[in-house]
């Protein structure tokens, strides 16, 4: 870990005043919003200047500059506010930015949709801002202000379309997680800091606890950061409240937001605390596995898209979970080529979630937008209808269910390769616990790919089961070159992670100790993550070869036999079948899945009420499927704080004897105690 | 030569367990019963392998008795117990068989753990076959607790008697005079359960457990 | 490197050529077994040739995807079986994927050829997908895990390694390979859609998981379609070969007669596959839809307590 060589620099001065030309566009979009073309000049702001910092940024990583720091005398007197501009700072700039470019075309060309502009644009905007300013802040400060304003200006968009109930739900209890984590992260800054010390980063890294203390750190860290991030069981606000918000900010909110979140627990854990004991890195893989399980099983038991797609939210970021995990176990073992790989997995499943959620959800964004429906069970049929969101849906599928040649796929190799190194590991409970969790990481996978197969399927395939999906049409031309962009992304990660590889990697160094090997040095575009005995993959290959496989195979056949076409009915085993209601279903095709995991995991329940013979009435199916984390952890803590609020109530009813005998008590009791400790 | 003797060893300790998930995945009972003469079998051939390698002869009547006893004679009288009594064919559980299994593995992980933390100092694969003969123990233990019907749970409480035999074989200077008491032991069980299935399935028409359960005098 | 080229390029047009010799082979023994004739050997390849030639009826609101997805399968499971090693090891297309890509491969095929039957949307579409994906939700991780333990055992997660590393003897009777092993024959069956989770050869929807999937499929598709269910027996077989019988593997410092031996060990030891696959197939009944979890739950149980055994005794 080299010494921290910081200085001034242009970088770092042109991503600060692109923050403040964000703030100024939030606020100058209240008055703007309302004009005809406002909310497209505004977006079209935030796009430029979000362009301008994503170039800025990966500038900046790909050529490993040193850091570059600035003290602004604003804000607290005696703080001031610290920004500093690293390496991994600037790789999470790079993903914050380019979600804004995306969410900011998106805006384009969806405002017309927007029924309440004035409503979403300002908070766009100082969200964007507020995102890009945690990330560079380097003092305690001000990365709590930042994280406020993150917080508040989501929950601003969260309640934009606030006539809805649901709506109202879901913010409030955005409100009420949100504070909560920033609680936890006031105190662990609070106390790592200490009465005496500097709140500035640079101060913080420099202090060494003890264990106890700095083991109090961590857990208040992982609460504040894990609820925003989603990680179980701090997620329940997570599935309400991104689908409540206006697609791009959804997608804003799963892809980038959370990996805000991420970067802090990275920031903190990694960088100011010292070295790791192994008792973190036991539970960072615990929470990582069920998060992970967990979140898939929920996402299969969904038919509403959006929800569908934020608890996969929940999966992937319990994927990164495992990732940082495993970095920390090795690098509390002193085996620092496995911790790199391990973080450099972890970061590269970071960049691609952020590439595949805002994807998948500005497609569902623009099914929303042409239908109003986001239950599946009212879709279908929409791959003739909006061919290019389809397309694009499809690539996003593909990717979030880790099949190669995509990215999805790339960083789920690379964290069963640290998986697989884990034997070398010393501590016996990690040895029983790492095979564990690479189960349930595979088991999450192949539930990832079932779950996409009924989103997909039966949102774009199949016939369309109402009036809303036979009338859908594409969506508008901005909106497609922000899909087709992350497409295009998608595939390049995939194909080319090398080069991707390489960047991430020099940020691994200074914060575990070790450094994969150079992947542009390796032949024909492979990467090899530990040696070219253990294990290689070459992306480009298999894409090409599959490629010129299926082409071959066409071609051929069409040469040497024939390539007629003719349409018919459909076969169907000789029905007819003319109702598209006969059709498989979300949740009839989750049914197997649900038999056998949700059972005795939601306590799923199907019941059925056939009308007897002579009755008039339709037949009807229930699925009843209970949250256990909900009904055993926040239910139990609601009814707690109600019950003590209703008993603690009663000050406010005392009379004025009571009142003084009140203070007396307590002055008495002071007295006393300092007369015992004296 | 030693090398291979060990390995060998390893395999059918291995053997065993594999057989004993096998127990804990059926669910019919005459599939069972086989199973069980598989255990035994396997149990059988453990045994005479252990009196090759440690040339101790006294071994292979044990080997003897645990083929012709528990892998031909009390299966098939069980067999035969089933016939007469008509118990259900079905094995009922009380928890579903894929918990079943992950507790199992779960018991084998833990009886590792024990093992190789209890026996430091002795040669790896002794400490791995020990862990393996616990292992097949609990795993027993568990298919008495998960099942209803008191046939599987015969079975159940026979298979920890082999994973006590095969504890017992991979220890060098066991005598035989246990082995014979240890088989009488289970003989007599075995007539004492038989009987007592009878005057039960006379008396009560079932030999589901919790039918019985029912009739106990201080259920609250 | 031009031997290297020209073994890598045999070696994928064999597996190519050999797999529907192998579905013919298993037919003909079950036939055999059951009292009859049964087809030739050549009638997989007739059959295909057949199909290749009738034109393709598609429904009226297939779209483009359906067309275009019987290509992507097969590709896939070319790509996945042409990267086992057969007849030889260090060819240099095997460093481009191990085996969780192999896994991986194989998983992409599947969830093309799930979303292809539910394209149509029809219910018997429905059907086979959605037993497909939840049978694949336990075979997969299963797969993944005995992947683990191979790992584990020959330190590398490259198919030709793992060969090699089993040729020389270095690796002993281990519990985790018996169980490894028993965990992947079980894996094969669910994936091949064998007796007992599916019926290859049944005619009853409500028994069909593949067949239900493919069922709108017909002409130069379904030639495709099958051709890539006979490789990925194929590959099953030959990674079960590569793995647990690996004798007879050429290396890339053999002698060309050294490749003779190895292709002719090759078709030996998928031939014996073949035969056992067939005797298997007709002594088993078929398992009730919802018996077929807890099978697959047993593989996967099984592959964790080798993976488990590999990790804890590894530093032993």
């Amino acid at each position: 870990m080299g010494a921290l060589e910081s200085s001034t620099g242009t970088a770092l001065d042109v991503a600060l005043l692109c923050i403040g030309g964000l703030l100024g566009t939030g606020v100058v979009a209240a008055v703007v919003a309302r004009a005809r073309y406002g909310p497209r000049t505004i977006y079209g702001a935030c796009l430029a200047t979000c362009a301008v910092l994503l170039a800025v940024s990966l500038s900046f990583l790909i050529d490993g500059a040193a850091t570059e720091s600035r003290h602004l005398p604003i804000g607290l007197p005696w703080i001031g506010m610290h920004f500093d501009l690293d390496l991994l700072a600037a790789m999470f700039l790079v993903i914050v930015n380019l979600g804004g470019v995306s969410a900011s075309l998106y805006g384009i060309g969806a405002d017309a949709e927007e029924r309440e502009p004035t409503r979403v644009v300002p908070f766009f905007a100082t969200f964007l801002g507020a995102m890009n300013l945690v990330v560079l802040a380097s003092d305690a400060f001000t990365y709590l202000i930042s994280w406020e304003f993150m917080s508040l200006s989501s929950w601003a968009l969260v309640m934009a379309h606030h006539r809805d109930d649901d709506n109202r739900a879901a913010g409030y209890l955005y409100l009420v997680m949100a504070s909560f984590g920033t609680l936890s992260l006031l105190l662990a800054l609070g106390l790592f800091a200490g009465p005496s010390g500097g709140y500035a980063f640079a101060e913080m890294r420099a202090l060494h606890l003890e264990p106890l203390r700095a083991g109090l750190v961590f857990a208040l860290v992982l609460i504040g950061c894990g609820s925003k991030a989603g990680v179980v069981p701090l997620h329940a606000w997570l599935p309400l409240a991104h689908p409540a918000a206006p697609s791009h900010v959804s997608a804003l909110m799963s892809g980038v937001m959370t990996k805000v979140a991420i970067y802090g627990l990275v920031r903190i854990v990694f960088d100011l605390l010292g070295p790791p004991p192994i008792w973190w890195s036991v539970v960072l893989l615990i929470l990582g596995g069920v998060s992970a399980l967990l979140g898939v099983l929920y996402a299969l038991m969904e038919h509403d898209l959006k929800r569908l797609l934020a608890y996969h939210t929940i999966e992937n970021i319990g994927i990164i979970v495992i990732g940082l995990g495993l970095a920390l176990a090795f690098e509390a073992g002193s085996i620092g080529w496995a911790a790199a790989l391990a973080f450099v997995a972890a970061l590269f499943h970071v960049l691609n979630h952020s590439l595949f959620k805002s994807l998948l959800f500005y497609g569902a964004g623009a099914v929303y937008a042409t239908t109003r429906e986001r239950d599946m069970e009212h879709l279908g049929g929409l791959i003739h209808r909006m061919p290019v969101t389809a397309f694009a849906f499809l690539v996003g599928s593909v990717a979030i269910s880790a099949l190669p040649p995509l990215n999805g796929f790339v960083s789920e190799w690379l964290t069963f390769q640290a998986i697989l190194v884990s034997p070398q590991l010393p501590a016996w409970g990690l040895k029983f616990l790492i095979p564990a969790v690479g189960a349930m990481l595979a088991l999450s996978a192949a539930l990832a790919a079932a779950c996409f197969v009924k989103a997909y399927g039966a949102t774009f395939l199949g016939r369309p089961r109402s009036s809303a999906a036979e009338g859908a049409r594409e969506t508008h031309s901005s909106v497609r070159i922000a899909l087709l962009a992350l497409v295009v992304l998608c595939v390049a990660a995939g194909i080319l992670p090398g080069y991707v590889i390489d960047a991430i990697a020099q940020i691994t160094d200074r914060f575990v100790g070790g450094r994969m090997p150079v992947q542009g040095a390796q032949a024909w575009l492979t990467i090899v993550p530990i040696d070219a005995a253990r294990s290689s993959y070459n992306g480009l290959a298999v894409f090409l070869f599959t490629a010129f496989a299926a082409s071959a195979a066409g071609f051929v056949i069409r040469r040497v036999a024939t390539g007629a076409i003719r349409r018919a009915p459909a076969w169907d085993c000789g029905y007819v079948d003319s109702s598209s209601a006969l059709q498989y279903t979300a949740s009839s095709f989750a049914q197997p899945i649900r038999r056998v995991f949700g059972t005795w995991m939601f306590r799923a329940r199907e019941t059925v009420s056939m009308p007897r013979p002579g009755e008039i009435r339709a037949a009807h199916f229930a699925v009843v499927i209970r949250d256990l984390v909900w009904e055993w952890l926040y239910v139990p803590i609601e009814r707690l704080v109600a019950n003590v609020a209703t008993r603690a109530d009663r000050i406010q009813f005392l009379t004025i004897r009571q009142y003084l005998g009140l203070m007396f008590v307590t002055l008495i009791g002071l007295l006393s105690l300092l007369a015992l400790t004296q | 030569m030693a090398a291979l003797g060990y390995d060998v060893a390893h395999l059918l300790a291995g053997g065993m367990v594999l057989v004993s998930f096998m127990l804990l995945y059926q669910d019919r009972m005459g599939a069972l019963l086989n199973v069980f003469a598989l255990h035994a079998t396997v149990l059988a051939l453990s045994v005479a392998w252990q009196a090759y390698v440690q040339d101790a002869p006294h071994l292979y009547v044990t080997a003897f008795i645990a083929l012709g006893l528990k892998a031909i004679l009390i299966p098939s009288a069980l067999r035969r117990i089933v016939q007469r009594l008509d118990i259900h064919r079905e094995v009922e559980t009380t928890v579903g068989i894929g918990m079943t299994m992950l507790v199992g593995v779960a018991l084998v992980a833990l009886s590792i753990v024990l093992m190789l933390k209890v026996t430091v100092g002795v040669d790896p694969l002794g400490r791995q076959d020990l862990a393996f003969a616990l292992a097949v123990l609990l795993l027993g233990l568990l298919m008495m607790v998960t099942r209803r019907n008191a046939v599987s749970q015969v079975v159940g409480f026979m298979s920890l008697e082999n994973g006590l035999i095969l504890a017992a074989s991979g220890a060098r200077g066991m005598p035989l005079v246990v082995e014979i008491s240890i088989a009488f032991s289970v003989l007599i069980a075995f007539i004492v359960i038989g009987l007592f299935l009878f005057r039960i399935r006379e008396r009560f028409d079932s030999v589901d457990v919790t039918t019985l359960h029912a009739f106990r005098g201080d259920r609250t | 490197m031009m031997r290297a080229a020209t073994l890598q390029i045999g070696q994928t047009l064999l597996v190519l050529l050999l797999a529907p010799a192998l579905t013919g082979l298993v037919r003909k023994i079950k036939s055999r077994l059951q009292q009859r004739r049964g087809p030739s050997l050549l009638q997989p390849y007739r059959d295909l040739w057949k199909l290749v030639h009738k034109e393709a009826v598609v429904a009226e609101n297939a779209s483009w995807l359906f067309r275009v997805v019987p290509y992507l399968i097969f590709a896939a499971t070319w790509t996945a079986a042409s990267l086992v090693p057969s007849f030889a090891t260090g060819l240099p297309f095997s460093t481009a994927a191990d085996l969780l890509a192999i896994v991986a491969l194989l998983g992409s095929a599947r969830f093309f050829l799930a979303l292809a039957g539910l394209d149509v949307g029809t219910s018997f579409g429905g059907i086979g997908s959605s037993r497909e994906v939840m049978i694949a939700s336990l075979a997969e991780p299963a797969l993944i895990i005995v992947a683990f333990t191979l790992a584990l055992i020959a330190g590398s997660t490259q198919l030709s390694v793992i060969a090699a590393f089993m040729t020389s003897g270095e690796v002993g009777l281990r519990v985790s390979l018996g169980l490894a092993l028993v965990a992947l024959v079980i894996v094969a069956i669910a994936e091949n859609a064998r007796i007992p989770v599916d019926n290859p050869a049944t005619h009853l929807e409500l028994t069909m998981v593949h067949e239900a999937m493919v069922l709108e499929y017909s002409g130069r598709h379904l030639a495709v379609i099958d051709a890539a269910s006979s490789l990925k027996l194929l590959l099953y077989v030959s990674l079960i070969a590569a793995v647990f019988v690996p004798w007879g593997l050429a290396t890339p410092e053999s002698a060309p007669s050294q490749y003779a031996i190895g292709i002719a060990g090759y078709v030996a030891k998928v031939a014996v596959a073949g035969a056992l696959l067939a005797v298997f197939e007709t002594t088993i009944a078929k398992m009730r839809v919802f018996r077929v979890p807890e099978f697959l739950g047993a593989s996967l149980m099984l592959a964790l307590l080798g993976a488990l055994l590999m990790f804890v005794t590894r530093s032993l």
